[in-house]
């Protein structure tokens, strides 16, 4: 029987590994589900993890855009590892997105066309706010009432995709839509377009942000003593209590951050890459976050990684379809798998395996 | 409005996601927060769909349903279990991997039709007005769906490995310490979990809908995560918060189809806000009851 | 910002200017779908009429696609690899690919590109988009002959124009073959949920009625009529397995004649930007076989408007038309016009409840 030994300190070494061990599993059971499916294994493994940063015919474009795949991944996912850290669980840092995105437009929108350059930073504020108010709701109940953040949270996902819905078909509506839904599009509008800072490289206000959110999250959590107060708060809630930490600070702050990132996420994307307030304007980045978040095992530096291999796979497999036509869920399934590889041989990390006789607990 | 048609199509509306917060609450009763319903419940959905087709037996296909997504909920059971990967994640995991399995294994079951499934008439209650058209008058799953609901609140309230299974979920360094194999315990709860989800799935492609189209399931998973806290860990707040999410959603629609003068949006956001705002009474009056070891990994250091 | 913006765009110029180089001798054509290819409706019927271009033309051309690409930003990056790859045309097939579109094109001169159901265009972007309503004519003719309760039922997604027009027009003509009529709109808020398409469907016969118009993609809602009772039509595709009952008859997208025609402009170096907006008379929407229990004068009525609007003899929007508030929209004899068409946002007279906004 296989036994698990913890070891006093996660292995150096297998952190390195693990995620590589993890790639080369998934590649060979990939490939293995891509010949059933009557594909080209070799190739369509080439394909994914390859191609988008080396293809001599795309690599050029796809290389920047994963950044810009990455940059909300990133950005919301350290939001929430804070968050995650104090096991307060906000899993619906979608609806926060959606949320900072309407804010932000609307905010913008009223005063179109101005072209002062005042408008775009009060626009992210304005998103960043909006998705701090959205996350505040869930913050507000759990620390008056004790309501469950995890619910409150999620049910809000779907109230902010309604939200969506009608702004995009009434009050945001771009008068100049024929009456099709959808607003004003921000990249025809210069003053408040998140475009790229230099070109070619992927690099918006986004994706500067979400490196300043991992290098801030880094120093809070190593360095700050509110760092500090909330990694207690996560595995020693007594303790915490005890040593003068307010659980509902606690909260209002880890709530707060990650919807104020979340909101700020939404309103780079929609001034930038998506470029205007759509019914279908969300597209999962909140949820994927989360697993971003675990994949990096909640450290800044880890969730850097995690969203870039997101990414990866995400515009791999876009290219996978393109040019090998695999089918869209086969991509899905690919990810999932890499995702479980990963969490699996996690386990090399923080323990040791023996062999030993013995009956399993 | 006829109530009695209300009430008929509210049963059926509601069971998919009872039987998949039923199945999450055991799990989670466990010391298990398994986040890939979703993933189990479009599996299932596939799966008994298929069985069910090429069978011709509906009862074969929920079989089937329940088996497969059970085998798929213990890859999360061997990763969280014995691999003591994270619980959230490796549930994220279970998602992504049920939607892409679910869509690959479906090609070819699209456009395909169900074989129907008769309605059960309880002999003596059906032929009782107005609460026999309401209550009795349905397709086997909805009694199935009842009675597992009173099976394991009797199971968890009266039997030993109810209590077994309790203690794991609220301590299980104790539950350890006196002797009970957690590992076993949980692995065999998330087997549960995951063959209730695979039947609520199997009960939208194979009676709700009745057809299989990929993603069908269209968020159902998570409104049963929601409604396993909104019901405290009860059986019977399960089936309560499965009947009033499932009511709030038929009655907006109803109430649109009726013509009533109240704005779509708020309608559509109904069930939703009203989730919310019961969940806030319910914890405003102090009552919890989330297991003390839910979502954490257990390792014996012994 | 200008000038960065202005930078950006020269070095984009740049870069993407190696791009022809990759230019193949065999045209390359793709698809970009907003849903998987075999979600039973829209992204199905166009992804069956792209295999449809794909053999009329055989190996003498190149197909791609790829399904299930969101809206906004990934949308953007998907045309852009598509174009990068040597593609010659780019059918994107949801309205959402609008702005997307506009935008890559405008870094790919050379790339031609098609959108489905929007109303931009640029010189290598075309629109194209099918006059469903004219379909809505007759099926909303036929529901209001079949429907027994003088109650019939509207599934709607979102309230926009082409849905709205859906609606006006299927009740303008189920209330000539009945004037008692009276139709229920439900909106879901979605264009693919067959659960909650089914429940929507369901609540509607809850509430009498006894015949149900879909303008959502599943075929959900034939499923549960099948079981509850009641008759339907088939969207976007012909449905026809639920034929004679409870589907009367269907609105086809019918793209693949239209996607032939355009792929052969671009192998005789033909193609120029256009904007239609193609109804029966063209053969992009297609009517589906009249069954069921519907009467032969009802039949024989049905299959002259038909007609009448493929040869242009008949518009369904004719005056006299009212709007809902009772003010008068067409006078009598007048014909609506593409414009107000367009961009529909009002109910006709008649219609009760208010269209969401």
């Amino acid at each position: 029987m296989i036994r698990l030994e913890k070891r006093p300190q996660p292995s150096r070494l297998w952190t390195i590994v693990t995620p590589l061990l993890a790639v080369v599993l998934t590649m060979v059971v990939g490939g293995i589900m891509f010949a059933l499916l009557g594909k080209p294994p070799l190739e369509a493994i080439r394909t994914i993890f390859w191609d988008p940063l080396f293809h001599p015919q795309f690599a050029s474009y796809s290389r920047p855009q994963l950044l810009v795949k990455a940059g909300p991944l990133i950005l919301i996912a350290i939001g929430l590892s804070i968050g995650f850290k104090a096991g307060i669980w906000n899993i619906g840092a979608e609806g926060q997105y959606i949320m900072g995105a309407v804010t932000g437009a609307a905010v913008g929108l009223a005063f179109y066309p101005s072209e002062s350059v005042l408008l775009f930073p009060l626009m992210v504020i304005a998103g960043a706010l909006g998705g701090w108010a959205w996350a505040m709701i869930p913050a507000v109940l759990k620390t008056k009432l004790g309501t469950n953040e995890i619910l409150v949270s999620l049910m809000l996902v779907y109230v902010a995709e309604n939200i969506l819905a009608s702004a995009s078909a009434s009050w945001l509506r771009s008068p100049e839509g024929m009456g099709f839904p959808g607003s004003r599009n921000f990249k025809q509008w210069p003053a408040v377009h998140n475009d790229e800072l230099i070109a070619n490289t992927g690099m918006h206000w986004g994706v500067v942000c979400a490196f300043i959110a991992v290098i801030a999250a880094y120093v809070l959590m190593a360095r700050h003593i509110q760092g500090f107060n909330i990694r207690l708060t996560g595995e020693a809630p007594r303790a915490a209590r005890f040593s003068g930490v307010t659980p509902a600070r606690i909260v209002f702050l880890c709530l707060g951050i990650s919807g104020a990132l979340a909101g700020m996420a939404g309103l780079f994307e929609v001034t930038g890459p998506a470029g205007q307030i759509t019914i279908d304007f969300n597209s999962g980045y909140g949820f994927t976050a989360i697993i971003v978040a675990f994949l990096g095992r909640l450290n800044p530096v880890g969730i850097l990684l995690a969203g870039l291999l997101m990414a990866l796979t995400y515009i791999g497999g876009e290219l996978a379809q393109l040019m090998l036509g695999l089918p869209g869920a086969s991509i899905q399934l690919f990810q999932g798998m890499l995702l479980f590889f990963l969490l699996a041989t996690d386990v090399f990390t923080n323990y040791r395996i023996r062999f030993a006789k013995g009956e399993l607990a | 409005m006829d109530p009695v048609l209300l009430v008929a199509s509210i049963m059926v509306s509601a069971t998919p996601i009872l039987l998949a917060a039923l199945g999450e609450m055991v799990v989670e009763k466990a010391g298990v927060l398994n986040l890939g319903v979703e993933g189990m419940m479009i599996t299932g959905a596939v799966v008994g769909f298929a069985a069910a087709v090429s069978t011709g037996s509906p009862v074969v296909g929920f079989l089937a349903a329940a088996l497969a997504s059970a085998v798929l909920s213990l890859s999360f059971g061997f990763l969280t279990q014995v691999l003591l990967s994270n619980q959230v994640a490796t549930g994220l995991g279970l998602t992504l991997v049920g939607l892409g399995l679910s869509a690959l294994v479906g090609a070819g079951f699209e456009g395909v039709r169900a074989p129907g499934m008769g309605k059960l008439w309880i002999p003596g209650l059906a032929e009782i007005p107005v609460i026999g058209p309401m209550f009795f008058r349905h397709d086997f799953m909805v009694y199935v769906s009842l009675l597992l609901v009173a099976g394991v609140w009797a199971f968890l309230k009266y039997t030993r490995a109810g209590l077994i299974l309790r203690a794991v979920g609220e301590d299980h360094e104790s539950a350890h310490a006196l002797g009970y194999k957690v590992v076993r315990v949980r692995l065999a709860a998330i087997f549960f979990g995951g063959a209730c989800a695979g039947l609520g799935g199997a009960y939208v492609s194979l009676v709700r809908v009745p057809q299989w189209t990929e993603g069908m399931t269209a968020g159902a998973g998570w409104i049963a995560l929601a409604i396993v806290v909104f019901a405290s860990w009860r059986p019977l707040g399960v089936l309560i918060g499965a009947y009033l999410f499932g009511g709030v959603t038929v009655l907006q629609l109803n109430l649109q189809a009726a013509g009533a003068k109240v704005p779509v949006e708020l309608l559509s956001m109904s069930p939703y806000l009203i989730t919310i705002l019961v969940l806030v009474i319910i914890s405003a009056r102090g009552v919890h009851g989330a297991p003390g070891s839910l979502g954490r990994s257990f390792h014996a250091s012994a | 910002m200008k000038r960065r913006t202005l930078l950006a765009s020269a070095a984009m110029g740049l870069a993407l200017a190696a791009a022809p180089a990759f230019a193949q001798d065999k045209p390359k054509i793709g698809f970009v779908y907003v849903g998987p290819v075999n979600d039973g409706g829209w992204s199905q019927h166009h992804h069956e009429a792209a295999v449809k271009m794909k053999e009329h033309f055989g190996d003498s051309i190149e197909m791609i696609e790829q399904e299930s690409v969101p809206e906004g930003a990934d949308a953007e990056r998907v045309l852009t690899q598509m174009a990068l790859s040597g593609a010659d045309l780019i059918f994107t097939t949801s309205f959402g690919y609008m702005d997307p579109t506009i935008n890559v094109a405008a870094k790919f001169p050379d790339v031609k590109f098609e959108h489905a159901t929007g109303y931009k265009t640029a010189d290598n972007v075309s629109a194209y988009s099918a006059r469903f309503y004219e379909g809505r004519a007759i099926t909303g003719y036929l529901a209001g002959a079949m429907t027994k309760s003088n109650k019939i039922g509207y599934i709607g997604s979102f309230p926009i124009p082409e849905v709205i027009r859906g609606i006006n027009s299927s009740f303008l003509h189920a209330k000539k073959a009945n004037p008692d009529v009276e139709m229920s709109v439900v909106w879901l808020s979605t264009w693919f949920d067959p659960a909650k398409e089914a429940d929507a469907t369901q609540a509607l016969l809850d509430q009498g009625v006894d015949v149900v118009l879909a303008h959502t993609d599943s075929t959900a809602p034939l499923s549960v009529l099948e079981k509850a009772g009641g008759f339907g039509f088939g969207q976007a595709g012909d449905m026809y397995d639920y034929a004679p009952e409870p589907r009367l008859s269907s609105i086809i997208d019918e793209w693949a004649p239209y996607y032939i025609d355009r792929v052969q402009a671009i192998i005789d170096g033909t193609w120029t930007s256009q904007n239609v907006w193609q109804g029966i008379g063209d053969g992009m929407v297609g009517i589906g076989e009249i069954t069921g229990p519907v009467p032969e004068d009802v039949k024989a009525t049905v299959l002259k408007m038909k007609d009448d609007i493929a040869s242009g003899a008949y518009h369904p929007f004719t005056g006299p038309i009212n709007k809902q508030d009772g003010s008068a929209w067409l006078a009598d004899g007048e014909v609506a016009e593409d414009g107000v068409l367009a961009g529909m946002n009002f109910y006709v007279e008649g219609l009760t409840g208010d269209i969401p906004n």
